[in-house]
């Protein structure tokens, strides 16, 4: 087979064709689009929503499915702020060091739940999400930390971007790519990453064959809540504020571009590429709605439109392959 | 069938009933023990018979997708649009008539609820041939189809509740009929039919089996495609009952009305014995369930505990359930 | 016989309320295949169990090279040399065929990151020494499953094996596929590796193996080189009796209207131009190679592949097969390949499995009769004699060969006309088999069904077919009138196909 017809094949190719084509689309409607602002914009809007998706794609690759990081990612973020300001702290290595630790802490406990008692892990993650927003809400409290009361520290580091031709290219965008080229040699490249594909491919093989399963769930687990708790506080730095009920309604935007980018939600399937490509084509048509001049409240419309006709597309594509 | 009853063979076979029961009693008790003066007052219990209801009648819709090893996501954005379309069209489309009778302002709510009933149906539907012709996921095809319902209600509304409903509709919500409350009574209309046509219809029969094992139904010559249609539709028309219910109660209706219950509806479905897997599940499961967590919710409500904790405690009492009906299974 | 490689003396192995094993002698020397013999739930898979450390055994010693070996291990057993391969192969579909090797040595190595060039490395090695040549790049889920049943082989041969246990091989192989594994085998056998072979299909145990184990109720029963043995001996061996076979003779009318005419029916590229007739009271036999399109014949036939092009005609009448309902509405019944996954409502009752195609028939107006289900329950549990008192028990419970009983006396609830099996004793006990033959030949003579029996296994079609019609490449290209044929008849055919 030439390189030609592999590179067809690959669903991140469909899927890089997809983007090409809209952008060209939106650049002929509003010219506007073109901007180097408007696309630095376009590459910052995608990191919180990235590397949330990296996470969701590492547990999608075992076989699971994660609704409970937006929760997470809330709680990291909102506890880290409060002890900021607490102890009145001025760096941001160690709170981004203890936002995803907090994220790990929650994800190891979805593995804990999901290994030791074989639930399933929608179900489990549906009852954490609960149980952790429930807590922050409940016992932290509710009120937002608005931009005069956030750390500075913390502010700085959000803002901090790059000049690129007059334009401003944020230094998240580097973070993103960073993380998730890391998240892709795990995958990839580690015994580990490799395991996950394994046990999402067939959970008793892996076993037998010598993987030590329970260490794969608490990896991809503990991983996807790590990266949730980074994500998290990234967002309230490039935002600048920290809100509890933050992430409500993620979970649906980061399934369906992480499923846009190709993986599969009965695991073994997925690649950091297509991720990327997925929350690419996500955000792209989120916020073109406005350059096109179509009416916000549109927005949910057109992003379950889009969730429905890409995974018709891959069951359509499934069924002819193994036709 | 005229056996006799026959109670050791009926909890062996459905332990998880018994279960349910005694977990019911231990709220029951314990919550009459912490709040005695509150918690078994009459009105306490007349109101919970009259939210409960609601999301029992979604816990329902979320089981008959179940059954079949499904799952719909969208049963809040139906019950929203159903009620947010049934507003628009008692304000903008058919304003009340003042001069019409008593005669004329029931046709009109009548038929606010045929319609929202026909757009669950229709929601539902969608889903259904969504699953069954795309054979998208139900997972998936009901996340995207949650997000375009909800995402027409906010179309729809532009954000703000739609208020102004007839006073007939608010009765299915807020009336009493006999001295009960109307949505209990409706609700108890909804098990008794469902559980008839689960356990007494070849069409439940053909839902458990399907649930069992989807590749088997098809070997065996079920008609599961249209099977798992009617039960998509079925599951759609009562998120539309329930969306009915839920704005006649608060006179309101609004495009994220009610978004707890989605998790509250499974955690109803897993605690009432019901397979996420598919294949098995009760409307009496279902029932115990809801009402189980509708005395704990109020318990903890007397006890000045806030909502989000109590969000808390649900949250941890479905891992609980998951965690004991695990090692029950492992004896 | 040279020094045992492995040796259990004297083991017992109980479960509660019955001794999977029951003081069993066994040995395996280097470079010598061996088969285990014996119907399901005779000790074979717990021997397997034992020796490869999974299970640990009550009474008697296990002996590795002459030295007794305590609470084997499953780790253990594999760095005794000793591996096994699964039915299901254990391979990961999404990683490829390199990956798939290597996994297994980098993991008891301990690593930690991997390298492509490595992997590749060790890929290539592995399928040197089987001198066989697979597309080291590609993902396993793109492959055969004789390519798959090959890396399997490869990558438990990776290590330093001494002994390789293969479960069931040749199951999902047909005619050529099964010949190049046992040339692998041999070759295997003749790098000094000992080699335990489980098969249910006794020409195959007669054609590759040194020695011949056959086990009964926990208990070696016979034992000794492969020469002694032949198929009458083993089967009285495993089952303990001696089981008639009588061939079936069919006495209808020839001239009469065939119950079933197909005629230039064609399924894409699969199935092609085929024509054949069915009458009423005979037992037609169907085999080929895997992908021959047999499969896709009967599916067609079954409504299952609504794209088909050509006529169907059910006792003169043409059919249109749009999906499964209408075929079973025509009268036309299949009982799948795979029991568990296409077959069986596992978790369900047996009641609910067996009027699992006639629920009509147990409806009063639009409700289902409790009573109704029970007494078709009942009645189909005493005609096809399956092993059961209580119908309301599930039917996971039950022997294969009752599971297999329960789908047929299913299908005869919806009064067919034409009775399709698909692999209708895979899996299935000696005793069990005989059991079902009888009914399905009962069927035929009695009810005058037309039957039509896809089978790997020859003298299954032999002695239960009045004729057998063989494919390849999707077209009938034998009409065999098995009174003139011996099995080595159909199986030198077989292999002229390719």
């Amino acid at each position: 087979m030439n390189l030609f017809a592999k590179l067809m094949r690959r669903s991140e190719t469909a899927v890089f064709l997809i983007v090409v084509a809209i952008m060209i689309v939106i650049g002929a409607i509003n010219p506007a689009f073109w901007q180097a602002d408007n696309l630095f914009n376009l590459l910052r809007a995608n990191v919180v929503i990235g590397i949330m998706a990296l996470s969701v794609l590492i547990v999608m690759v075992s076989g699971g499915i994660d609704v409970s990081f937006p929760a997470f990612a809330a709680a990291a973020m909102y506890l880290t702020v409060l002890a900021m300001n607490a102890y009145g702290y001025e760096g941001v290595v160690l709170p981004f060091i203890g936002a995803t630790l907090i994220g790990l802490i929650c994800g190891l406990a979805n593995a804990f739940f999901i290994h030791t008692f074989r639930m399933i892990p929608l179900i489990v993650t549906l009852g954490s999400a609960s149980v952790v927003r429930g807590l922050l809400l409940g016992l932290v409290g509710t009120s937002i930390v608005n931009i005069d009361r956030m750390p500075p520290a913390l502010i700085a580091f959000g803002r901090s971007s790059l000049d690129v031709g007059g334009a401003k290219l944020s230094v998240m965008v580097f973070v993103y790519l960073g993380l998730a080229v890391l998240v892709g040699l795990l995958l990839t490249r580690t015994m580990t990453g490799r395991s996950i594909f394994a046990y999402g491919d067939d959970a008793e093989s892996a076993k037998r064959v010598g993987f030590n399963t329970r260490r794969t769930v608490y990896v991809a687990y503990g991983l996807a809540g790590a990266l949730a708790g980074f994500a998290g506080l990234l967002h309230a730095s490039m935002i600048w504020l920290a809100n509890p009920r933050d992430f409500v309604g993620y979970e649906l935007d980061v399934i369906a571009a992480v499923v846009l980018g190709g993986a599969s939600i009965f695991g073994g399937r997925g690649s950091v590429l297509g991720t990327l490509l997925g929350v690419f084509l996500l955000v792209l048509i989120k916020n073109s709605l406005i350059i096109m001049r179509i009416d916000n409240t549109w927005q949910g419309v057109v992003i379950g439109c889009v969730i429905v006709i890409a995974t018709a597309l891959t069951a359509w594509r499934d069924r002819k392959t193994l036709a | 069938m005229n056996k006799p009853f026959d109670l050791s063979r009926f909890v062996n076979r459905d332990n998880n009933i018994l279960q349910l029961i005694l977990i019911t009693v231990a709220i029951f008790a314990m919550m009459s023990w912490l709040e005695p003066t509150k918690f078994l007052r009459y009105y306490n219990f007349e109101s919970i018979s009259f939210i409960f209801p609601e999301l029992g009648i979604v816990a329902i819709a979320m089981m008959l997708a179940m059954l079949t090893g499904g799952i719909d996501l969208s049963v809040i954005g139906i019950a929203n649009l159903a009620g947010i379309l049934a507003g628009v069209f008692f304000t903008k489309l058919f304003p009340g008539d003042p001069a019409a009778g008593m005669a004329g302002e029931i046709a009109r709510v009548a038929a606010g609820v045929m319609l929202a009933l026909g757009v669950g149906l229709v929601a539902g539907a969608l889903n259904g041939l969504l699953i069954t012709r795309a054979k998208i996921t139900p997972i998936l095809a009901t996340l995207g189809t949650g997000q375009v319902f909800t995402g027409l209600c906010m179309v729809l509304t532009g954000g703000p509740a739609i208020v102004g409903f007839p006073a007939y509709w608010g009765l299915i919500g807020n009336g009493k009929l006999f001295g009960i409350a109307v949505p209990l009574l409706i609700f108890v209309a909804v098990a008794m039919v469902i559980a008839v046509m689960l356990t007494r219809t070849s069409f439940g029969l053909n839902l458990f089996l399907i649930g069992t094992n989807p590749r088997a139904a098809v070997f065996a010559g079920l008609k599961s495609d249209r099977m798992v249609l009617y039960s998509y539709m079925m599951s759609g028309t009562l998120a539309a009952l329930a969306g009915i219910i839920l704005s006649g109660r608060t006179n309101a209706a609004k495009s994220d009305y009610g978004t707890s219950y989605l998790l509250q509806a499974v955690l109803i479905c897993v605690l009432g014995g019901t397979n996420p897997a598919g294949g098995r599940g009760t409307v009496l499961g279902i029932s115990i369930a809801v009402i189980a967590l509708m005395l704990l919710a109020s318990g903890f409500q007397m006890m000045r505990f806030s909502n989000h904790l109590i969000d808390f405690i649900w949250g941890g009492f479905l891992l609980l359930v998951m965690v004991l009906n695990a090692f029950r299974n492992r004896a | 016989m040279a020094e045992p490689l492995i040796e259990l003396r004297g083991v017992t192995k109980r479960f509660p309320g019955m001794k999977a094993l029951d003081g069993v002698d066994f040995a395996i020397a280097p470079a010598e295949i061996l088969c285990l013999a014996g119907e399901n739930g005779s000790g074979k898979s717990t021997l397997i169990k034992i020796v490869s450390g999974v299970y640990d055994f009550d009474e008697g010693t296990l002996l590795i090279d002459g030295m007794p070996v305590a609470g084997l291990s499953p780790r253990a057993a594999i760095a005794a040399g000793i591996q096994v391969i699964y039915q299901d192969f254990s391979l990961f579909p999404s990683l490829t065929v390199a990956e798939n090797l290597a996994m297994g040595r980098l993991l008891s190595e301990g690593r930690r990151f991997i390298a492509p060039a490595e992997c590749r490395r060790l890929g290539t090695e592995a399928l040197a020494r089987l001198d066989v040549n697979i597309d080291l790049g590609a993902r396993v889920g793109e492959l055969s499953t004789a390519d798959r049943q090959i890396v399997a082989i490869a990558r438990a041969l990776m290590s330093q094996t001494r002994l390789l246990i293969m479960d069931e091989p040749t199951t999902a192989l047909t005619g050529r596929e099964v010949d190049r594994l046992f040339a692998l085998v041999r070759e295997i056998r003749a790098k000094g590796i000992a080699v335990l072979f489980v098969s249910h299909k006794m020409r195959e145990m007669l054609e590759i193996s040194d020695r011949i184990c056959v086990f009964r109720n926990g208990q070696k029963v016979e034992e000794g080189p492969t020469a002694d043995f032949t198929e009458a001996r083993i089967t009285r061996a495993m089952t303990g009796q001696d089981l008639g076979h009588e061939r079936y003779a069919w006495a209808g009318d020839a001239s009469a209207e065939p119950r079933l005419r197909v005629q230039g029916l064609s399924v894409g590229e699969l199935v092609r131009d085929v024509s054949l007739e069915l009458r009423a009271g005979e037992i037609v036999g169907l085999s080929g190679l895997l992908g021959s399109g047999r499969t896709e014949l009967a599916l067609a036939l079954f409504g299952m592949e609504p794209d088909y092009r050509g006529t169907i005609l059910l006792d003169g009448k043409p059919l249109a097969l749009a999906s499964v309902p209408e075929a079973v509405e025509a009268g036309i019944a299949y009982v799948p390949e795979d029991r568990l996954s296409e077959g069986l409502f596992m978790s369900q009752s047996i009641a609910r499995n067996v009027v699992a195609s006639a629920i009509d028939r147990a409806t009063r107006g639009p409700f289902l009769s409790d009573d109704a289900v029970t007494a078709l329950a009942e009645r189909t549990v005493t005609d096809m004699r399956i092993a059961t008192t209580d119908v309301e028990k599930q039917v996971g419970k039950l022997s294969g060969g009752n599971q297999q009983r329960v789908i047929i006396g299913r299908w005869l609830l919806t009064g067919p006309r034409v009775l399709i099996l698909n692999g209708p004793t895979v899996g299935v006990d000696v005793g069990s088999k005989a059991e079902i033959h009888r009914r399905i030949r009962e069927l035929a003579v009695k009810d005058g069904l037309a039957v039509l029996m896809i089978s790997d296994d020859v003298p299954e079609l032999l002695h239960n077919c009045n004729r057998i019609l063989l494919m390849h490449r999707g077209a009938i290209v034998d009409d065999l009138d098995p009174r003139d044929l011996q099995e080595d008849d159909i199986h030198t055919r077989l292999k002229t196909l390719r």
